[in-house]
């Protein structure tokens, strides 16, 4: 196998300098997830104004993809709109679920496309997604808890 | 380059297939024998010839296929019983794997509970105490801490000294008069450790408690004798000692199992059945409900042949130097740091480290890279990660078939990890 394929130096670019790590407030919404095969977690915030995504914070442990992951969710949809935000989980989870065979829109995704490697791997693809299920999981629960433009009733 | 060994590795080594294989153009070194060891070609060659010259349900039918295959299993019961010791042959329960044999002891406790006139040894309350150590395998931690949530007794342990061993300061006060049962785990997955028994099943026979082993990093890897270890019950599982899965074992002492009410119920566990009431089989069959794995015992019998064969005395010296080497190479490893027993001594070929700022996980792909097939993570053993205050390691296990030529292409591979997170 070919691990420079795997470990790009985006990506370990991305794990030895994380951006936007360490939890802030405010935040309307907060997911916490494990991966229970190797113990990694991860705990994120978001935090929406006005249909945009302000600002995502986290917290977490975990292997090189799971933390560039993260780093590179945080740079992605940070200064998005929720609407454009849910585009990259989307457009990144199909990456992810490609196998090897997809390429990603290096557009839209931008250092994110540097996982297109880790599709290959399906014990890694977990790890990849770690952060980004925590990002949909907080937004789900950001959204319930403030009004948005998109509709979505304050509790 | 072959350290002196009791066993003859190389022609062992020609029995398993499979460590003939290449991982992309690297020749498999397979370091992950705690998870699951590979099978020589006598096992697979025993289920093949039993599937395709004798399969038939057991106990059943009075037909020449269905007497071979009773006589097979039954074979098997006995070869297994003779391997670890057992006075009789109806004291081995055919399982699934530990988990379930252990399940099958803690769910006797809990069914005792609600039954009228059960035996008052496995009646638990409030009050009532069941102790296990901080070391242990998912396996033989949450079936207790489980059946202590819905009992009301109280769950505790034996804790772990910084370096790996079991901290029996306070055995006397963790063990009393109020422990009903204690079950600790005989070779440790995680740390290594090959538990000292004596002292401990002294003490819960002191106070009157039942007491058991997880065995199964043991049976695979050492000499174990259950009239010797004096215990009431030990579990172990196929598929870690060169057999299959889908098979486990439970022994037990054959009065315990007779006292013991049932897990699993339905077919073969009866003696009759009414509308109303049924009344079980003697052990084993009482605790063997459902069509047993068949195939899966033959080929556990095929591995207790091939174990018995090499010696366990053999195996074991044969790990001694195995765990010794891997400890000596492994500390040559810049960052690297043992967790678990750091001296050859009362441990097994199983070691888990720590790579200073690499996440085993990344580790293990590196390694896989060079064809080096260790196991990454908790090794469902959260707590013992706790103790040592990582969420994960590496964990480096070897076997019968294990060399110190593979221990050599594990420490460069380390060092490749460490140059591609530098």
């Amino acid at each position: 196998m070919n691990l420079d394929e795997l470990y790009q130096e985006v990506i370990l670019d991305h794990y030895k300098r994380p951006r936007g790590v360490g939890l802030r407030e405010p935040y309307e919404g907060e997911s916490h997830q494990v991966n229970p095969t190797c113990g990694d977690e991860i705990t994120l915030r978001v935090h929406v104004e006005g249909g945009t995504v302000a600002d995502v914070s986290y917290e977490n442990v975990g292997c090189s993809i799971s933390k560039a992951s993260a780093s590179v969710l945080y740079e992605l949809v940070k200064g998005a709109s929720v609407e454009d935000s849910l585009e990259r989980l989307g457009e990144f989870t199909e990456l992810m679920n490609s196998k090897g065979q997809g390429e990603g829109d290096e557009e839209t995704l931008e250092d994110a496309v540097a996982f297109a490697g880790v599709s290959k791997y399906p014990m890694r693809v977990k790890c990849a997604l770690l952060g980004w299920m925590a990002f949909k999981d907080a937004l789900v629960r950001a959204e319930a808890a403030v009004p948005t433009p998109g509709g979505g009733a304050e509790q | 380059m072959e350290a002196a060994s009791k066993l003859d590795v190389e022609s062992i080594r020609a029995d398993f297939p499979i460590l003939r294989r290449k991982i992309g153009d690297k020749p498999l070194a397979y370091l992950d024998s705690a998870a699951t060891s590979q099978k020589p070609a006598q096992v697979t060659d025993a289920m093949r010839r039993f599937t395709d010259h004798s399969n038939a349900n057991i106990s059943r039918s009075v037909h020449t296929l269905a007497s071979e295959a009773t006589e097979a299993y039954e074979g098997a019961r006995a070869k297994v019983a003779d391997f670890i010791g057992a006075i009789s042959h109806d004291e081995v329960v055919f399982t699934k794997n530990s988990t379930e044999s252990i399940n099958l002891v803690a769910y006797a406790f809990q069914n005792a509970v609600a039954e009228r006139g059960a035996d008052p040894r496995f009646v638990l309350g409030p009050g009532d105490e069941v102790v296990v150590t901080e070391m242990e395998h998912h396996a033989n931690l949450v079936p207790w801490q489980q059946l202590c949530l819905r009992t009301g007794a109280t769950l505790r342990w034996i804790g772990i000294t910084d370096t790996g061993r079991l901290d029996l300061e306070h055995l006397d006060e963790v063990i009393n008069e109020r422990t009903k049962v204690v079950s600790f785990v005989h070779v440790a997955n995680l740390l290594g450790t090959v538990n000292p028994t004596s002292q401990i099943v002294a003490r819960a026979k002191e106070v009157g408690a039942l007491v058991g082993l997880d065995s199964s990093q043991a049976v695979p890897h050492l000499p174990v004798d259950v009239t010797e270890l004096g215990v009431d019950f030990i579990a172990f599982t196929g598929h870690k000692m060169l057999g299959p899965t889908g098979i486990g074992v439970l022994w037990a002492k054959a009065e315990l199992l007779d006292a013991m009410p049932p897990f699993l119920t339905g077919g073969s566990m009866i003696e009759t059945v009414t509308m109303e009431r049924t009344t079980f089989a003697k052990a084993p069959a009482k605790f063997e409900a459902g069509t047993p794995p068949v195939a899966e015992a033959v080929g556990l019998a095929a591995a207790v042949d091939y174990l018995a064969a090499l010696g366990m005395d053999n195996v074991r010296a044969h790990e001694k130097e195995l765990a010794a080497y891997m400890l000596e190479r492994l500390e040559t490893v810049d960052g690297l740091t043992v967790i678990g027993p750091r001296v050859p001594i009362g441990r097994g070929a199983t070691v888990s480290f720590e790579l200073d700022g690499v996440h085993p996980h990344d580790v293990g792909q590196v390694l896989d890279s060079e064809g080096v097939a260790v196991r990454v993570g908790h090794h469902c053993a959260k707590p013992t990660c706790v103790r040592f205050g990582v969420t994960a390691t590496t964990r480096a296990s070897g076997y019968v078939y294990t060399t110190t030529e593979e221990i050599d292409r594990l420490v460069s591979a380390l060092e490749q990890v460490r140059k591609v997170f530098a």
